[in-house]
């Protein structure tokens, strides 16, 4: 009755991964859809919905929203009208045993994340706030919509870690044939009962391993998906097919490394399929495992578990995406230190432009938001005495609350201004012989001077015929070093390039509401002009250009001079952008250090 | 919800190690877990609540005071005492979760607005703060925690003493609990302030040896299917560990530092270049707590290098690019030193 189509094709892996998710949307936390709103998109959902008890609250979350209504607090209406403690319920608890929906989940901030996250981990939403204390119970399945383009826009890794599923815009127009909501519950009834063998998770996680995964969340989510395939499959044990497609939709996405290869006499390893288990070569004792599944309470350690576990990364394998780095960015949460530079989101920008941080008297308006809760806390001990005095001077109706203008509180909110420093390092060949090592030495002790002060940090490097972001403005300053570190040296000079990324960035940055600041270390060999071609001469043209361009752009800018012997042209860079021109040999630690800071200021 | 067994959990024997120190000397100044995402330091604090011990506190009291601890009293035990005898019951050790979007004044307490709307009597209603007294404190991401909330904790843990001057509210009460922090690096770093006022510093790693990550996942879908069986499994590792705990906190006073390991100290110290004499002193104090779980009297050499890494990791000269290398820097540096001693002894 309840047909588990053979997963021969991925094509049906979106299909398979609504049903799993379905059957179990709390063990599984969810899945991520990377795809812009469309027909495919929203079909998908639609029949994901269809598939989940008409009853279940399914609740859209807007990335704006604020933590009385995400977690809940005191509703004030109720509170003032029966003058008793009035608690609302957050939208979290509200979806308890549903699904949350949350489109744009690439512009989730971090404080946002954190807050889903602990309830997907616990089951509870704990609400310490606006003088309400409660817990209840949260648990639900969230649908992540990840609509960012390209790289550096993607849904955040804490968030990513704790779904299963990871699904992208190809995946959506499938050929799978939708099970009925009935065959789904009927799944669903059957997960309790259904048996995992130890080989299982052995297998699971040694797929993991190989393919360079770090969080062990993926094997345990993994396990829990093969369970729920086994429950939609009819099973009362896990199958090797199960086990096979855990790992391709819940290993696979994440994958950090290829596998290694396998050994050439192996057998060549088939497409994984439930009738597979006929190969001439298998030990018998193994066959007799892998034959008949229902006994299989005490599988033989050993051969049998790690041939499963061979077979579940073959099927992994196959599964792995062509370009493995696309499929690391659009995961963009489990990252290797090793792959650091390779694309992983900038931290969300929200939450650092005005934190709340606390109240102080004073007059709404302007800008000034008023503190609900604590103006009326203000005027509360005051209330018998203004009631007295009222009723003496109007014997009209009373209101409830009697609130003065010397009761508001306003919120208050700090908006430091983020300050990013913009390293554009020439990585030339030139610069390499004259002391890139010196260079990196000279930004190592910037970093520090930045990461005591939290500034963040981007790094672009340009050598040959290209300027390269090695890393996107960032507070994690271990990352700025590492990039640094792993920075080769060798090439052309294409100056020009170098100073218009850095503008570029800057400019982006201001827009976002911090103050940039390009800190430009060459030696002014300028060799390769804006087009990409060789000649001293329109290089040299191209990167006055540029530098003239910064300055016009307002954006404030230095020159650390890494060439031996001052080289006059570094020195007119510096004028043209209007900045500060150091030469690295007089420029120490300390006057480094002073004069970034001058100019943050 | 059951809470997953403490001792259940696989590995991070740094970081559980690091718990229980601070269990059994809470004026350590708390435990920063520092790690990758899943390795389970949510789930260690929240399975420490289930293995505490039950201590004493006045009945009906508030702020659960301790009714030996005159000097330490809230002001409505001083005046209970005052009217007469205190009675005590035995609670559990509490275990607080800070949760992210806590607002001040359910994190400091603040006025009971119900009491003040309905009958208009100024009457305090305490916070996380108040709950947290005589026990642990855990926020989850400390590095996301509005920075006046983190400058408001620390203060408040250094001193023991919550005090309140809020609408028209003016009032001190006993606040002393171990804070225990956790973070992920790439999220954002810690303020470089605030590192060194933690007592003990542990780096959590993803464990890579194939087998442990096995366990892991093996246990984890155990408890998951079967949450009591589970639990009953345990139950007596539960009871031995909690019994290490009530000896160790018995002996602790007890436990003597030699000279020798006075200077040792010192010089580990010295030879890091950390800051101050707070790391020695928590170094020594950690070690002690180290000794009274292994119920020793005497610290060794042995107790203080396994707890100097924790100790002193985070009080290192500040190189923040370093901070990967900072274990191995303590690492090398007893290495050097212990030798010596070990030469000239």
């Amino acid at each position: 009755m309840s047909p588990l189509p053979a997963p021969r094709k991925p094509t049906r892996d979106a299909g398979l991964a609504a049903c799993l998710f379905a059957i179990d949307p709390v063990g599984l936390g969810g899945m991520v859809i990377r795809s812009r709103i469309g027909p495919a998109r929203d079909g998908f959902l639609s029949r994901l919905r269809g598939l989940l008890p008409s009853a279940t609250p399914v609740r859209r979350l807007p990335t704006h929203i604020t933590d009385d209504r995400l977690l809940g607090g005191l509703d004030l209406a109720g509170t003032l009208s029966f003058g008793s403690r009035i608690v609302a319920t957050g939208l979290l608890a509200e979806v308890d045993g549903g699904v949350v929906v949350i489109p744009m989940a690439e512009r989730l901030d971090r404080a946002l994340v954190g807050k889903l996250a602990a309830a997907l981990d616990r089951g509870v939403v704990s609400v310490a706030r606006d003088g309400v204390m409660s817990e209840r119970d949260a648990r639900f399945g969230v649908v992540a919509l990840d609509e960012g383009i390209g790289d550096d826009e993607a849904a955040p890794g804490a968030l990513c870690d704790r779904l299963a599923f990871v699904l992208d815009e190809t995946m959506l127009n499938d050929d799978f044939v939708w099970p009925g909501a009935r065959a789904i519950a009927r799944a669903r009834g059957r997960l309790a009962g259904i048996v995992a063998g130890d080989d299982t998770a052995i297998a699971l996680c040694r797929t993991a391993a190989a393919l360079g995964i770090d969080s062990l969340r993926a094997p345990i989510l993994a396990l829990r998906a093969a369970r729920a395939a086994a429950a939609l499959a009819g099973r009362r044990s896990i199958d090797e097919a199960d086990a096979i497609l855990a790992a391709r939709l819940i290993l696979a996405p994440r994958a950090t490394t290829l596998p290694a290869p396998e050994p050439p006499p192996e057998p060549p390893s088939e497409p994984p399929t439930e009738s597979q288990n006929e190969p001439d070569e298998p030990p018998p004792e193994a066959r007799e495992a892998q034959a008949d599944d229902q006994p299989q309470d005490e599988p033989p350690p050993g051969d049998a578990s790690e041939e499963l576990a061979e077979r579940v990364l073959d099927a992994a394998r196959s599964a792995l995406p062509l370009d493995l780095l696309a499929a690391l960015a659009m995961l963009g949460g489990p990252r290797r230190a090793a792959s650091a530079a390779s694309g992983k989101t900038p931290i969300a920008q929200g939450g650092v432009r005005g934190r709340p941080a606390g109240v102080r008297p004073g007059r709404p308006g302007n800008g000034a938001r008023l503190a609900l809760i604590d103006t009326l806390r203000a005027a509360a001990p005051m209330q018998p005495l203004r009631r007295r005095e009222r009723a003496a001077q109007n014997p009209g109706p009373m209101p409830r609350v009697l609130v003065r203008a010397e009761d508001f509180r306003i919120k208050r909110f700090i908006a430091p201004v983020r300050t990013v420093a913009i390293f554009a390092v020439d990585a030339s060949g030139s610069s390499a012989l004259n002391r890139l090592a010196e260079a990196k030495g000279a930004i190592q002790i910037l970093l520090a001077d930045c990461y005591v002060r939290r500034d963040q940090v981007a790094l672009i490097a340009f050598r040959n015929r290209t300027a390269e972001l090695l890393l996107p403005p960032t507070g994690a300053l271990a990352r700025a070093r590492r990039s640094l570190a792993a920075l080769p040296g060798g090439g052309a000079t294409p100056l020009a390039l170098g100073i218009d990324a850095a503008c570029a960035m800057g400019i982006a940055e201001r827009r976002r509401g911090a103050s940039p600041l390009i800190v430009l270390l060459t030696d002014g060999g300028a060799n390769i002009g804006r087009d990409g071609k060789p000649g001293r001469e329109a290089a040299g043209r191209d990167a006055r250009a540029a530098a003239q361009a910064c300055a016009a752009a307002g954006l404030a800018g230095m020159v650390i001079d890494t060439a031996p012997r001052r080289s006059g042209f570094a020195a007119e860079l510096a004028r043209l952008m209007n900045g500060r021109y150091l030469p690295l040999p007089y420029a120490d630690a300390a006057a480094l250090s002073n004069a970034v800071r001058a100019q943050a200021a | 919800m059951a809470l997953y067994p403490f001792t259940a959990i696989v590995g991070q024997t740094e970081m559980i190690r690091a718990m229980l120190i601070a269990t059994v000397e809470p004026t350590l100044g708390g435990v920063l877990a520092f790690g990758d995402r899943g390795t389970g330091k949510s789930t260690a604090v929240r399975a420490l609540a289930a293995l505490l011990p039950t201590m004493r506190a006045v009945a009906g009291c508030r702020y659960h005071c301790d009714p030996a601890a005159r000097s330490a009293l809230c002001p409505e035990c001083r005046n209970r005492r005052a009217a007469g005898r205190l009675a005590s019951e035995r609670v559990r050790i509490p275990v607080v979760d800070l949760p992210l979007g806590a607002t001040e004044d359910r994190v400091v307490g603040a006025l009971d607005l119900e009491r003040a709307l309905a009958d208009g009597v100024k009457a305090f209603e305490p916070g996380l703060l108040a709950r947290a007294h005589r026990g642990f404190l855990y926020i989850d991401e400390i590095n996301l925690l509005e920075d006046h909330l983190v400058d408001l904790l620390l203060d408040v843990a250094a001193s023991g003493e919550n005090v309140v001057e809020r609408e028209g509210l003016s009032l001190r009460h006993p606040a002393r609990f171990v804070l225990i922090g956790s973070g992920n690096p790439e999220e954002g770093e810690l303020r470089p302030q605030l590192l060194d006022r933690f007592g003990l510093c542990v780096e959590v790693k993803t464990p890579t040896d194939l087998d442990q990550r096995i366990e892991v996942v093996r246990r984890r879908d155990a408890f998951e299917h079967d949450q009591a069986g589970f639990t009953r499994r345990f139950a007596a590792d539960e009871a031995a560990l909690r019994r290490q705990l009530v000896t160790a906190m018995k002996l602790l006073p007890l436990v003597s530092v030699p000279e020798a390991i006075l200077r040792l100290a010192a010089k580990l110290c010295i030879e890091l270049g950390t800051d101050g004499l707070r790391g020695e002193l928590t170094l020594l104090r950690a070690a002690r707590a180290e000794a009274a779980l292994e119920g020793d009297t005497v610290v060794t050499e042995s107790h203080l290098r396994a707890v100097a890494p924790a100790a002193l990791r985070h009080r290192l000269r500040r190189d923040p690019l370093d901070e990967s290398l900072a274990g191995a820097r303590v690492e090398r540096a007893m290495a050097a030193l212990f030798s010596q001693a070990a030469i000239a002894a």
